[in-house]
Order: structure tokens, then sequence, then C-alpha cells
């Protein structure tokens, strides 16, 4: 489980970063991927580098975690890295790879768009490693709050969410018995040509549907039971509360985007 | 004085027009402050008188009656407010992604106030002893764990009723005497109704007044101690007779008198201990 991807995994800790409010992390998030289109010069780049490695550090998850759980966005970004060098055609000739002239500008351009790649994903993952997928439901139900003057449903679609990261284990707890029920009575699901395999899917599937189905209904009626009636009127247990650490990272964030204007060339 | 609680008129019910009935002609009443069984086999309608008492199914024919108000769906959210109902499957009931939000989650509907949430809260996992597990996900807890918690959300709600529709049928013997006696204290306590859905004989010994249904009918409306004394009865309709039960049968079909019926293992030890004194 350790090498797999990491984006989308929390991991408990009780740094500063993990402590912050959600919609903090959000929205910085959000500025962040559009300010990281701003940056054009080697000081610039820097200056993100150092806000992204800093945070990551602040979070207190090992560096190292986090580079080998990014193992498939590596090969991602060296991928565009190489592709930059095949197409691109500016600057002056560096040298010849099997007579292929690569250009110089080409390498720049390829090495800048490799460390946005890189930015972008270290950035937006340390949000899933430090926030509970319930926080983050918290927080996008409050920052969509607004659009529920236009009618859009902010409430039923956290609640949504919320039902299904409830659902997901139960789900895959599920998956498993029934394969293994399946396996039981001879479905082979791991040998045997493709389409055998493909085929051996359906009775998983099917008694998976039927009994989501059945759960759906039941928790509705659960629900109902239990006095539910849509978000008019209701109180919330969980709270989101902007503290000063908030507003501190928030002024050090600002910071750092003033820096990034000053370092553009 | 005894004040009507529930009461159901002439109350028949089907899942659809290709449906049986699944309640036919039924009428009961329930009092506040009584501990009553409903207790029947398998498909005998039980699950569907608890559906009705909370307008979650609303009856064809007949008329349902809770707290002085009909039941219909300009009543139905006033009469669940009082109606606390803990269903069978205590998976397809669990909400929230914690045991605290969960428990949470009938009060958020209410509005009550954050921090009275946060005593409740804690209050009702200490009396179904979960407290330990407050911040668990439902996935890391053992069903019986899951129905405990299920009865915590109907206790931290103060109901006015309890329904619990084989709410223990997870726990160990051990597990649901503590939960039973729980909510028992509760509902002396703040004077509370508690509808008790079984197919157990042995967990209706406890209850002022029993209702067996059968076949979507009320087939008896009695006291334990009668309803126990009916043993081929109630095997004809599917029951499992209770082990001391049949021991009693026993002992006097070979001579010895067992006069009173003997609902547990104390009250057949006396009968036992006063034959064996008389000799
Ligand atoms: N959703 C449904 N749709 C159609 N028929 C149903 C539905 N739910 C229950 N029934 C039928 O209604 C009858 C009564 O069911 P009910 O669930 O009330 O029984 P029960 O006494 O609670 O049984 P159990 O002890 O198994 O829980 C049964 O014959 C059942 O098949
Ligand atoms: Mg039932």
């Amino acid at each position: 489980m350790n090498n797999a991807l990491i984006i989308g995994q929390y991991v408990p800790s009780n740094s500063f970063i993990h402590r912050l409010d959600p919609r903090t992390k959000i929205v910085i998030i959000f500025f962040f991927v559009i300010f990281v289109f701003f940056a054009n010069s080697v000081a610039s780049y820097g200056l993100l580098t150092l806000f992204s490695i800093s945070s990551a550090l602040a979070t207190k998850i090992k560096l190292s975690f986090i580079i080998k759980g990014l193992t498939p966005v590596w090969i991602l970004i060296i991928f565009t890295f190489i592709l930059h060098l095949i197409v691109t055609k500016e600057g002056e000739v560096l040298f010849e790879v099997f007579s292929y002239p690569i250009f110089s500008g080409a390498v720049i351009l390829g090495a800048a768009i490799a460390l946005r790649f890189f930015l972008l994903i270290l950035v937006t993952s340390l949000l899933t490693l430090t926030t509970t997928p319930i926080e983050i439901t918290d927080a996008i139900e409050h920052i969509l709050q607004p659009l529920n003057r236009i009618k859009f449903p902010v409430h039923e679609l956290a609640l949504m969410m919320s039902i299904s990261l409830r659902f997901i284990p139960t789900l895959m707890q599920e998956t498993e018995k029934i394969s293994k029920a399946q396996a039981s009575r001879g479905v082979d699901f791991k040998t045997g040509p493709m389409k055998d395999r493909i085929q051996a899917i359906v009775p998983l599937l099917v008694p998976l549907f039927i009994s989501a189905f059945k759960r759906a209904e039941e928790l509705a009626m659960a629900m109902e039971a239990r006095g539910y009636q849509g978000g008019d009127g209701r109180t919330k247990l969980r709270e989101l509360k902007i503290e000063r650490r908030d507003w501190l990272t928030f002024f050090g964030f600002a910071l750092v985007i003033l820096s990034l204007f000053l370092t553009r060339s | 004085m005894k004040k009507v609680f529930i009461a159901f008129r002439n109350v028949s019910f089907r899942y659809g027009e290709e449906y049986p009935w699944a309640l036919k002609n039924i009428s009961f009443e329930i009092f506040s402050d009584e501990w009553i069984a409903i207790i029947g086999h398998n498909g005998s309608g039980k699950s569907t008188i608890a559906k009705l008492i909370n307008g979650l199914l609303l009856p064809q024919e007949g008329e349902i009656i809770v707290d002085g108000m009909p039941v219909n769906e300009e009543t139905i959210w006033d009469i669940r407010k009082s109606v606390g109902m803990v269903f069978q499957n205590p998976d397809n009931q669990f909400v929230g992604t914690t045991v605290r939000d969960d428990v949470a989650f009938g009060l958020e509907n209410r509005g009550i106030a954050r921090e009275e949430m946060i005593q409740r809260i804690n209050d009702s996992l200490d009396a179904v002893g979960m407290t330990d597990y407050i911040l668990h996900e439902p996935h890391r807890l053992s069903g019986g764990q899951k129905q405990r918690v299920a009865i915590a959300s109907i206790l931290a709600i103060s109901p006015e009723v309890i329904i619990l529709d084989e709410a223990t049928a997870m726990l160990d013997p051990k597990g649901r005497h503590e939960i039973m006696n729980t909510v028992n204290e509760v509902k002396n306590k703040h004077h509370l109704a508690l509808v008790a859905i079984t197919h157990d004989l042995n967990e209706i010994t406890q209850a002022d007044r029993v209702i067996v249904m059968s076949e979507g009918e009320v087939w008896l409306e009695s006291n334990p101690r009668d309803v126990f004394s009916r043993k081929e009865e109630l095997q004809q309709i599917g029951l499992d007779i209770p082990f001391i039960a049949k021991l009693a049968d026993d002992l006097s079909s070979i001579g010895v008198p067992i006069k009173n019926q003997p609902l547990n293992h104390e009250e057949l030890l006396i009968e036992l201990w006063k034959y064996h004194s008389k000799m």
C-alpha cells in the first residue's frame, strides 16, 4: 500500500497544516494553481518551489514518502519534458541525439513546464494528505454557500458526498465478500483469457448493484425516520472556525504572491 | 391515568396493488409509559407496523393515531419528532461518517444547539457503552456495536416512544441484557412507551403486554405469562418455545406440579424449590 499513489490519501498528524481550516487550504491552493502560471523567471520559479517544499515539510509527513507516492506522476512529468525536447524548436542547437537536434529553448521550456506540473501536483496532494475527506466536504459546503441563492442544492451535494464517503468502505467490504462467495462457487476472476475474466465480473456486479440499491432505499427510510427534512433549520455538529493561524497563513501567502510579481522578468 | 399514545383502528396495509395484504384489519392500543412486545414469525408484519407508526408507510384502510394526531402527510414530521425508531439492519441506518456524527444526525435534524448536542452525544454513547468508539467509522464496528450506536442515537433525541425493530438481534446475551436495562431505565425515568419487536420469545418476559402477530393479523394480545402458557399454538404459528417453558412443560408432564408459568430460570427454581420443600 505504501508505494501506491498517495493522491487522495489522508495521513493523520497534528502539524500546523493539518490544523488549518480546510477552507484556508482550499482557497490558497486554488490561487496557487492560478499563480503558478505567472512564474516566468528562475527567481520566481525558485520562490514557488521554496513555498511548496516548505509547505510539504510543514505537514510533518516525510518528504520521501510524498515524493515516492507521486511515482506515477513522475513518469508523466518526464514524458512531458521529453515531448518538449522533441517538438520545441527555439534557441540554438545544444547537441544532437542520433542526429536529432535538441534546442536550448526546448530544454528551458521543458524544464519549466515539468517543474510547474510537479509543483501543482505536490501542492494539491498536500490538501488531501492533511485534510480528511469529511473536512473537505464541509469546506466545499461553506465555500459554495453563495450558490444557494441561485437555487443550487449545496447542502444536498455535501450530504451526497459525505454519504458516499461513509459507504465506500462498506461497499468495498461487500465486493470482497461477494467475490469470495462467487469464487467458492467456482467463478474464476484471476486466470483465463481476458474475455472470460471480464465475463466473470458480471456475477460480481449484479449482486453488488442490487444490494447497493437496497441499502440506498433503507438508508433513505432511516434518514426520514430520524427526522431529516432537507437542509433548512438544521444545526451542525462539525463546525469550521477561521483562527489566527489561518489569518497568518493568508498573510504569508499574500507575501509570497507579492514577491512572485516582484521576481517576474 | 393511562393515556393512549398509539392507536391502530382497523388498519389494513399492502405494499402495492399487486401484493397481498401485509396487515389485515388490525386494531390495538399502546399506552404511554408501557412496554409492549410485538412478536411473530418472519413476514408476519411486525416491521410494517413499526413503519406505519411514524408514517414511513401510510395505510390504505383504517386509521392510526399517534400522540393524539392522525398519521398523515401533514403530521408525520411532528410525529417523527416524538418517535424514535431503530431498524433491523444496523448498517443501513448509519448515516454519519463516524459514530459521533451518526448520533448527531438526528439532533442536527431537530435543530439542537451545538453545545447541547455534544452533551447529549456524550451521555447517550456513555449509556450504551460506546464512548471509546466515538471517532470510529462504521466499517470498523461490529454489527452489535452498530446496533448500540443506533440505540444511542435514539436515546439522544429523547423521544416519547422508542420502537426497537429487532434492534438487539446482533448483541450477545449479556450485551442485550445491558442494553435493554439501559433502555428500560430511560423509559422509566422519562415515562416513555417502548415497543420492542422480536421473534424471540425469550425477549418478551419483561414486557407489560404482548401482541402476537401471525400472517398479518393480531393473533393474540395478552401478558407474557399467558403467552408462554400457549406452547402448542405458538409452535403452530412458527415461533420457537424457550427452553425454560419446554422444561416446565416436561416437568409437569411427569407429575411435578408447576402452578405459575415460569418466565425465566429464577422463577422455575422457585417453583421447584417450593415443590421440594413440600415433599
Ligand atoms: N418493500 C416491500 N415490498 C413488498 N412487500 C414487502 C415489502 N416489505 C415487506 N413486504 C412483505 O410484507 C409482509 C410483512 O413484512 P414485514 O417486514 O412487516 O415482516 P416482519 O414481521 O418484520 O418479518 P421479519 O421477522 O422477517 O422482520 C411480508 O410478507 C413481506 O414479504
Ligand atoms: Mg421485520
